[in-house]
């Protein structure tokens, strides 16, 4: 389980890479957007994958056994994480559209070659 | 009392955070309420910086003996929730921006906050994010307040619009998300290795760590590291940052000479809580060094004040971490007042651009057409027509006269500070960098790179005078083109208030290092931090009963 998702954040931070750096501003966002999903599972991740583990602790048990619960954190961050991100995306396709709009090409540098 | 005191601390971020959420909701032509409003705050943000900084000193040990005061926001203990910390440097970056702050927001009320963005809103969260930043003892939190400021400054920086502005902006905010994003990783894999985000924690534990491990956590705190380089603006990671300093608005990029600061601020912090020196500290070096060059050449190169002022900001920033490379602990205090120059220098450098660009007529200060299409870029781009509340040629304020000669003293008095220069403190700073690399150098045996970074400073010292003096010809003794700018009292109230502080800064520099002594010591002895914010739980709620 771990080398897959190992290998699906590499993907996705690689392309991320690349398309961040392609001259078309959809492409700068299309990468900022992959860039933001391989750091969010690579939070996930550092919580350590588990599987039929709940993350809240149960009200009713008496004592408690860390070992059959998730880490919450990196849950609780990476939802910061994600509202974060998702907020600045938002804002960089507006400016983008702004400047397509004012320099009537999609060319991170406002005009061809 | 001393139960009110110790709420003091998270004043910094409530009041703008308020006050910013208030003004939403206030109409945009009731113009003077807002003003008052966003003023108030400022204020009330720079008389608890003032408070904060005098309990920390030693002259009222009763509530921090130590210097160092620790607030668990809910009440949660420290290390499970988040904890707002003040000590001696925190409370200095804290007056240091609200000083900033109060004179900004002063300068841009003559003219720049005319309505078609929240202006007065997003300057609040600014501030909001940079007190946050100051104050916050927990890594994520830390990352949260770096948002804050950032989404802030985006819109601040979009103010004014046309296309060469929003073009920019664009670069501004890919390059911003992108070293958020190594931000996050960086924190992700501290969390995922030490099992903590509370800085004071992971002092602790990081002394704790396999061998292995340890290995993990130096390569996550270098990645925050780069992520930190990338907002302190250190070469190579730079290039976004002369473009978009110079083409912001005049307070916006005053305000923004905080911004890099809070890079510089962070490295401190982790960098001696951490201990974390000895590896870091050679490569922070050539950093700092690189920086300091590439940005001297960008100074002799720059035919716009506003890119000059830009790079100049590039040259502060290369001495500072140059001179933290080095790894002498006594160069700490002379840091953190060259620090304090500098961001005063560089806000009230920025301000001066603002005006002196009206002088010109023939010469846009940038290129082309940009200037003229004043529009705010969603109107633009949409084909909107912009709703105008306040009109251009709407004076506010007094018009100051001699407004000529006032420009020129306050150019002269910012070339002074930047090429380091007596009577202003510029010289002050730089000369007790340098006998202190020298003198260290005399007692521990001579070392190459402290002769290079002495040279290095005296060097680009000189060639900040050559390409100041340039620029000062063309743009105050060059007969063509020019026209006697009309300046406002508000306006040019704040530049000489700065430029007076600054005065005030070298006549009172003995009672300011002393505290910064203090200062640099218990950043150098993180023992007391870590010990302060760990035993919170039980003090908090000794004080409560």
């Amino acid at each position: 389980m771990e080398i897959v998702y190992a290998l699906a954040i590499g993907t996705l931070a690689g392309g991320g890479v690349w398309l961040l750096l392609r001259p078309r501003t959809f492409q700068v966002l299309m990468g900022l957007t992959l860039l933001s999903y391989a750091t969010n599972l690579f939070i996930f991740g550092m919580g350590r994958l588990a599987l039929h583990k709940p993350p809240i602790v149960d009200a009713v048990s008496g004592t408690v056994n860390p070992s059959l619960y998730a880490d919450p954190v990196p849950q609780a961050l990476v939802l910061t994480a994600i509202v974060i991100g998702f907020a600045t995306t938002a804002l960089f396709l507006v400016v983008l559209l702004a400047l397509r709009g004012l320099t009537g090409t999609d060319h991170v540098d406002g005009r061809e070659s | 009392m001393n139960a009110i005191l110790r709420h003091l601390i998270v004043l910094p971020i409530v009041v703008p955070l308020v006050t910013g959420a208030a003004l939403f909701f206030l109409a945009e032509a009731r113009r003077g309420a807002r003003i008052a409003l966003a003023t108030l705050s400022v204020g009330i943000q720079l008389a608890v910086a003032a408070v904060l900084l005098y309990l920390t000193s030693d002259a009222a040990p009763y509530i921090w003996p130590e210097g160092v005061g620790a607030y668990a926001i809910g009440a949660w203990p420290a290390p499970f929730g988040i904890v707002l910390v003040v000590d001696r440097l925190s409370a200095l970056m804290l007056t240091l921006g609200a000083i900033v702050a109060l004179a900004t927001l002063i300068y841009s009320i003559a003219r720049w906050d005319r309505p078609g963005q929240p202006f007065h809103s997003l300057f609040q969260f600014l501030t909001m994010g940079l007190n946050g930043a100051f104050l916050t003892g927990d890594l994520f939190n830390l990352f949260v307040f770096f948002e804050i400021l950032l989404a802030a400054s985006y819109g601040l920086l979009l103010r004014g619009g046309g296309a060469l502005r929003v073009k920019l902006a664009l670069h501004y905010i890919a390059v911003n998300l992108g070293a958020s994003f190594l931000f996050l990783i960086g924190v992700a894999l501290i969390y995922g290795v030490a099992g903590t985000l509370n800085m004071a924690d992971l002092a602790g534990r990081a002394a704790a760590l396999e061998p292995d491990d340890r290995a993990l956590l130096d390569a996550g705190a270098a990645i925050l590291g780069i992520a930190f380089l990338i907002k302190a603006g250190c070469w190579p990671l730079n290039f976004w940052l002369p473009g978009s300093y110079s083409i912001a608005l005049a307070p916006v990029a005053a305000a923004f000479a905080m911004m890099t600061k809070v890079g510089f601020y962070a490295v401190l912090r982790l960098g001696t809580l951490m201990q974390e020196y000895e590896t870091l500290g050679a490569a922070l070096f050539y950093i700092g060094l690189a920086t300091l060059i590439s940005g001297t050449a960008g100074m002799l190169a720059a035919k716009h004040l506003g890119r000059l002022v830009a790079y100049s900001l590039l040259v502060s920033m290369g001495i500072l971490f140059a001179s933290l490379g080095l790894r002498i602990e006594a160069l700490t205090t002379p840091v953190l007042f060259y620090l304090i120059v500098s961001v005063l220098t560089t806000c009230t450098f920025f301000m001066l651009t603002g005006m002196t660009d009206r002088t010109r007529e023939t010469d846009p200060p940038v290129s082309s057409e940009d200037w003229e299409q004043e529009g705010e870029p969603v109107y633009v781009a949409y084909g909107i027509k912009e709703p105008s509340v306040h009109h251009e040629g709407e004076d506010i304020g007094i018009v100051i006269p001699a407004a000529i000669a006032f420009l020129g003293m306050v150019f002269v008095s910012c070339v002074l500070l930047v090429s380091g220069v007596p009577p202003l403190p510029g010289f002050l700073a730089k000369f007790a960098l340098l006998s202190t690399i020298l003198h260290s150098a005399v007692s521990n045996g001579t070392a190459t790179s402290t002769w290079v970074l002495c040279a290095a400073i005296l060097v680009s010292g000189a060639a900040s005078i050559i390409a100041l003096s340039r620029i000062g010809m063309r743009l105050f003794w060059g007969i063509a083109s020019r026209r006697t700018p009309r300046l406002r009292l508000l306006e040019a109230t704040p530049v000489a208030a700065l430029v007076l502080l600054c005065l005030g800064l070298s006549v009172a520099a003995d009672p300011v290092t002393q505290y910064l002594e203090h200062a640099a010591y218990s950043l150098h002895q993180p023992d007391t931090y870590i010990r302060t914010v760990l035993s919170l739980d039980t003090r908090q709620k000794s004080g409560e009963q």
